[in-house]
């Protein structure tokens, strides 16, 4: 069964449950070649659940899971040969050098010498990691040893890739130079599956799925999950953020007010018709403000109004 | 001079490894009752101005001033006049939320006159009254944040060091946290934060970003987005997008390209004059061009022009 | 079953085995410590026991008895008093394990032909050593009676008659009762518990414990490839361990080897699948490298330290001990151990040990096999 389907990876109805909780609650998505696809939520919204369940090493309750052409529940060592995944926490050997953790790896997939030498030399390159050779991997930074993983895991030459929140602790610069890899390999026809717990990060997906206490609750670009919000976003910036919170707290139109250290964040259904009447509010009121201006709904906004007012939107 | 409305005074602190210089004569004010963000790349001498403020670290040279006491003079009164909490690392997971109480209240060595008193706060705080005898690994994430805010201040310190404090936690969650934090800030706790996480960094008054040892910005989270950018922010649609990233690198006025998501981010000088440059330059190469509009850059992108100005090699006068 | 795969984790452990210090202590110095340890330290024999005397007679013939006592080399005598209370003090303070009180008649009544007693006060806090010495003290005795007879029938105008037959001893398996021969054999058997299992079971938590099988277990690798890489390198560093510590034992302590070679590397070989079996079980099962590590220690090296045999005697524990003894895998290595090295016992001759030692092989090796999945929860 190794016709190529035509997702890489598809999941429906993907379940799984712990003592006393529903990890993971008839999750269904699929990620196509050449796609990065965002896993999005907060701690325990089922994240890690779901890649283990698609790398092969937990089966699921219920649901089927397919990657590469495989289905993982029944044949989870098929699958293995041709993708990688980067557990959350660091996989690889602190007590063997970087070199020898990328021997290791490719000796699990056969990959052999002169492959290896010529890939490895090619991908530690591109991670600036090529003095690094022989040092031990515990011995890296932080943000090194999160390349070495990305390393390892593409030395075999994948056609899915798995990773569990590469970047969480990373530095910004970091996370940077992370996703150009990322979207290199994107463009190589790799397919990946990233889930990450900063918001902000499902910015750089393809699309994204954003899961909540083991549910979907929605899915597509980011793009176009901000054009269905259906509201604005306002900023407001004042050396008072809490005079403004407290003076517009009740005005009409506001579906959620977020105060920010200089500022508030306001989520309000028409900002044509909104801006003039809070400019006007606040004036009269005698409350300082500097700017209220128009700004691009945040994914945390998306969130944010999607489990307060308990609706899902689905792709 | 001491300014009785400075909770922490940083005077030309610099911190030396042998050769190395982590903290390179950096100098601050924050006044009480603020909420202060620091951040800065892993390496970046961050840390080891934290340790020396928390007076775990003595410096080469140089005054800080917490809560009033001196760091290096004064190590145990600043420590007994701190709160610090650490997102993943504070409290002891098999232990029940009342014992977890307990431990911290003695470890700051609450007296025993305010300790029910300290007790009750903590719980209606955390909103765990009522659930004192819940195992700490079971609560859900948003109040195990609430809770170890509510430990790490039970001594009722002037000045709280919070370190990533809600990575992980859901929206919703988060958003209460940082009410709570500005309540304690409104009531003249001076709060430190440390954080990777751009969202956080927006629910500081104020932030400093250092880099290289150095203090490279300095303002509340908007006068970064606004002024310490170098240049302009672009977004670009276009087709195919592999080809117009490297294609618009070796642009002229282009100081950054990268991909974003579905499109493409540019740092240019003049976002006015580059956009119908950037037009034609990309329709010139067979580049189906969509939507370029200037954005507005977020922390991040300050963070990463701010943090690798300096090793690019393109440089740009302010 | 891919050899490269195998090949790939057996060398990751040697690496890893090799920059560890704890494990490379363990493995390189620690046999050669047990066995120098054991075979030096531990002394089961008992010489040059103080002896304080209390002669009321002080005739030649007590001196004579008293030289003989000196001579032996199980007693030294310390000191001469001259009173009881100063005997039993010496005894309450320990200074002397033993007091003999020659009686004020002891000359005069041999001259007789007249029965004596000699009267010996032994420090019975230790029965061991009691029964040692009154064994002994009795053995000397005896033999200057025997020789006062002879005396007598010289003297009184008898021929000098033959000397009456006499039992000479000789012990044996262990000549000279030396106990480092009982022990040392045995010793091989602690080493390959320690390095068998105790290293073995730190192998599979460790990696749990440091989050890196996770990654491991999301590759084409097979749970026997995991398995086999694992061992194999303990196995080898196991088996040249016992032929360290056996050319340790023979060339150093003396120890005889009166046995097949083939057989010893063959029994060693089972013995340390077993082992190794037992510790990769037991790292499968046990939560962390600590709990491991603890069970592992209770099952295979405390029970080959104290019920294999290699110390303590089986045929003189409790009963109870001794049936325990028989699902023990060490006391049928233990066995063979002592019969190669002492007895030359032909190989033949081994099957009451070897062939449970074979079903433990095998049983143990497929536990394990069974025990280890590539997955989680």
């Amino acid at each position: 069964m190794t016709e190529q389907p035509q997702s890489a990876i598809i999941a429906e109805g993907l379940t799984k449950g712990f003592p006393g909780v529903r990890a993971v609650d008839h999750l269904s998505f699929d990620v196509s070649s050449g796609e990065i696809f965002g896993l999005v939520g907060p701690d325990g919204a089922g994240k890690t659940t779901t890649l283990r369940m698609l790398a092969g090493i937990m089966p699921p309750d219920a649901g089927v899971a397919s990657v590469a052409g495989f289905n993982v529940a029944h044949d989870p060592e098929g699958a293995k040969h041709q993708l990688s995944y980067m557990p959350q926490r660091f996989g690889l050997y602190e007590d063997l050098t970087v070199d020898e953790n990328i021997r290791f790896y490719a000796d699990l997939f056969g990959v052999r010498k002169a492959e290896r030498e010529e890939r490895s030399t090619q991908l530690l390159q591109a991670a600036g990691m090529r003095e690094f050779r022989k040092r031990l991997a515990g011995k890296l930074s932080g943000g090194m040893k999160q390349k070495l993983g990305l390393v390892c895991a593409l030395i075999h030459r994948p056609k899915v890739i798995l990773l569990d929140e590469p970047t969480t602790g990373v530095d910004p610069v970091s996370r940077r130079d992370f996703w150009r890899i990322l979207y290199e390999l994107a463009s190589e026809g790799v397919a990946i599956l990233t889930s990450t717990a900063y918001l902000d990060e499902a910015e750089r997906c393809h699309r994204v799925a954003l899961l909540h206490q083991g549910k979907l609750l929605f899915c597509d670009t980011p793009a176009n999950l901000k054009a269905k919000l259906g509201k604005s976003v306002l900023s407001i910036t004042s050396s008072k953020p809490r005079g403004l919170r407290d003076e517009l707290e009740h005005a009409m139109g506001i579906s959620s007010l977020v105060l920010t250290g200089d500022g508030l964040h306001v989520v309000v259904d028409d900002a044509a018709r909104r801006i003039p009447e809070f400019e006007a509010r606040l004036n009269s009121a005698h409350v300082p403000f500097d700017t209220i201006q128009q700004v691009t709904p945040t994914i945390e906004d998306l969130f944010v109004d999607a489990v307060s007012s308990g609706a899902s939107v689905h792709a | 001079m001491p300014d009785a409305n400075n909770s922490i005074v940083i005077e030309n602190l610099l911190k030396q490894f042998g050769d190395f210089v982590a903290v390179d004569r950096i100098n601050l004010e924050i006044r009480k009752g603020e909420v202060f963000g620091f951040l800065g790349p892993n390496g970046a001498g961050k840390s080891t101005t934290i340790r020396m403020l928390c007076g775990l670290l003595t410096p080469t040279s140089g005054h800080a001033q917490v809560a009033g006491y001196d760091v290096a003079r004064e190590p145990e009164s600043v420590r007994q006049n701190i709160g610090y909490m650490s997102q993943k690392f504070s409290l002891y997971n098999d232990l029940k939320v009342i014992e977890n109480i307990r431990l911290f209240a003695g470890l700051y060595s609450v007296p025993s006159n305010q300790l029910s008193e300290r007790i009750e706060w903590a719980l209606g705080m955390a909103n765990l009254k009522g659930r004192e005898n819940l195992i700490t690994a079971t609560l859900p994430g948003g109040w195990k944040q609430r809770l170890a805010l509510g430990c790490a201040v039970l001594h009722k310190p002037p000045v709280v060091f919070l370190d990533e404090p809600t990575s992980g936690v859901d929206p919703i969650s988060r958003r209460q946290f940082w009410d709570l934090i500005h309540h304690m800030a409104e009531e003249g706790v001076t709060v430190f934060v440390t954080t990777h996480y751009m969202e956080e960094a927006e629910y500081c008054n104020r932030l400093a970003l250092i880099f290289r040892g150095k203090i490279v910005a300095l303002g509340t989270p908007s006068e970064l987005k606004q002024k310490s950018m170098k240049g302009e922010l672009l977004l670009v649609e276009c087709q195919p997008l592999g080809n117009a990233v490297e294609v618009l690198q070796s642009a002229p006025d282009v100081m950054d390209a990268a991909v974003f998501g579905n499109a493409l981010h540019l740092v240019v000088r003049d976002a006015t004059a580059a956009i119908p440059q950037v037009k034609k330059y990309l329709s010139d190469r067979s580049i189906t061009v969509g939507r370029v509009e200037k954005i507005h850059p977020s922390l991040e992108d300050v963070f990463v022009s701010l943090t690798t100005a300096s090793d690019s090699g393109k440089e740009w006068e302010a | 079953m891919s050899f490269t795969r195998f090949l790939a984790v057996a060398r990751k452990e040697v690496v890893q085995i090799l920059r560890d210090a704890r494990s490379l202590i363990i493995v390189v110095i620690m046999p050669v410590i047990l066995v120098l340890l054991f075979g030096y330290g531990v002394n089961l024999d008992l010489k040059g026991l103080p002896v304080y005397v209390y002669d009321r007679d002080g005739s030649q013939q007590s001196q004579d008895l008293l030289k003989r006592l000196q001579a032996s080399a199980y007693f030294d005598v310390v000191r001469v008093v001259n009173d009881y209370p100063a005997l039993g003090r010496s005894l309450d303070d320990g200074h002397a394990k033993m007091g003999i009180v020659i009686p004020w008649d002891f000359s005069e009544r041999l001259h007789e032909g007249r029965p004596v007693q000699v009267q010996a006060l032994v420090d019975g806090t230790d029965d061991n050593t009691a029964n040692v010495l009154i064994g002994y003290s009795q053995a000397v005795v005896q033999g200057y009676s025997s020789d006062i007879q002879l005396e007598w029938l010289r003297t009184r105008g008898k021929l000098v008659q033959p000397a009456p037959v006499s039992v000479e001893t000789r012990t044996w398996y262990n000549e000279d009762l030396e106990s480092s021969a009982f022990i040392v054999p045995g010793v091989l058997a602690l080493v390959m518990s320690v390095i068998g299992a105790f290293l073995t079971s730190l192998t599979i938590a460790r990696e749990w414990e440091r989050g890196t099988m996770e990654q491991l277990i999301s590759t084409p690798v097979t749970a026997v490839e995991i398995m086999l890489g694992k061992l194999v390198p303990y196995f080898v560093i196991g088996m040249f361990d016992v032929i360290v510590c056996a050319l340790i034992a023979i060339y150093w302590f003396q120890v005889p080897f009166r046995g097949s070679f083939l057989t010893l590397l063959v029994s060693s070989a089972m013995f340390m699948v077993v082992v190794l079996s037992l510790g990769f079980f037991i790292s499968v099962i046990a939560g962390s490298q600590l709990a491991a590590s603890q069970i592992a220690l209770l099952i295979t090296f405390l029970p080959a330290f104290l019920l294999s045999g290699f110390l303590y005697s089986i045929e003189q524990m409790p009963i109870v001990l001794q049936w325990i003894t028989r699902i023990l895998p060490a006391r049928y290595y233990v066995s063979v151990l002592k019969k190669i090295f002492l007895k030359g016992t032909p190989t033949a001759l081994l099957y009451t040990d070897l062939v449970p030692l074979a079903v433990f092989t095998l049983v143990l090796a497929v536990l394990a096999t069974r025990a280890f999945h590539k997955r989680l929860a």
